[in-house]
């Protein structure tokens, strides 16, 4: 891997991964990644210093709020992000066809 | 300075109990039944997800909010061996369609099954003109960070 293993450590989280791609509809502050989401604001906040030090996401001050965004430094994110999607894309693959080829067998003659 | 840091591609493989016909067909004409849904990157969560089957054809979503999110096209379209994609949404995780990465997946028989190898690469094409991805790795700890990674790497391989 060209990049760390933080951020691939950090997105084997399936929560951590809904955080990021919240973020990826654009930057928000904590209540407004939390919204949607099955878990508790603090616990979000916890999830969103993982993601900070692994280097996926920044945060900046806006008054009272802090903002959190994608990392400008994105590809690290994306690559780390596509590299768990896949895993989880091709595990249902994989059940989906052997669903299919299970159900043609049962009803070949 | 112009130092390109390359990521490496993503490379998946997996054997499934069905002949490469079936697995390129569920992968394919199959893809709604199967895709994440927990996975999407649009501006809403995802209704349908379409694969067009054939060379040329979009790839994409249909979002609860009636709209479509792009994902990419198919650049081969080789049954049952071969399937090439593009997949042209950024590091900024936005569709572009000047963009391309590539996901290849390339069926094979093995034993009664099929081994299913997937890699999508052509990811330093991402973002690799973006003015973020630039200023940060200006920025202090984007070269340091992205350098003691490569260092990291460079050692693992020697």
């Amino acid at each position: 891997m060209a990049y760390g293993n933080a951020a691939f450590t950090a997105l084997s989280d399936p929560t951590r991964r809904r955080v990021l791609e919240r973020l990826a509809e654009g930057p928000r502050a904590v209540g407004e990644i939390a919204e949607g989401l099955p878990v508790s604001r603090p616990a979000v906040s916890q999830h969103l210093k993982v993601l900070k030090d692994a280097g996926l996401v920044n945060d900046r001050q806006d008054g009272a709020r802090r903002i959190y965004a994608i990392d400008p430094r994105g590809l690290g994110a994306m690559r780390a992000w596509l590299d768990q999607f896949w895993d989880v894309a091709l595990v249902a693959f994989k059940a989906e066809v052997e669903r299919a080829a299970n159900d043609e067998k049962e009803d070949a003659p | 300075m112009s130092l390109a840091i390359k990521p490496a591609p993503v490379k998946k493989t997996l054997v499934v109990a069905a002949t490469p016909q079936k697995a390129f067909e569920v992968f394919t004409a199959g893809f709604d039944r199967w895709w994440p849904r927990s996975h999407s990157i649009g501006e809403a969560p995802l209704q349908t997800v379409v694969l067009e089957g054939r060379q040329g054809g979009r790839w994409y979503g249909l979002l609860e909010n009636g709209r479509e999110a792009e994902w990419g096209d198919v650049l081969a379209w080789e049954p049952p061996r071969r399937l090439l994609l593009a997949w042209r949404i950024g590091a900024d995780w936005k569709y572009d369609p000047a963009l391309l990465t590539e996901v290849e997946v390339v069926f094979m028989p093995e034993g009664e099954g099929t081994r299913v190898n997937l890699e999508h690469r052509l990811l330093e094409n991402m973002g690799a003109e973006g003015e973020g991805a630039r200023a940060s790795f200006d920025s202090e700890g984007g070269w340091t960070g992205l350098l003691q990674m490569f260092a990291a790497e460079a050692a693992k391989a020697s």
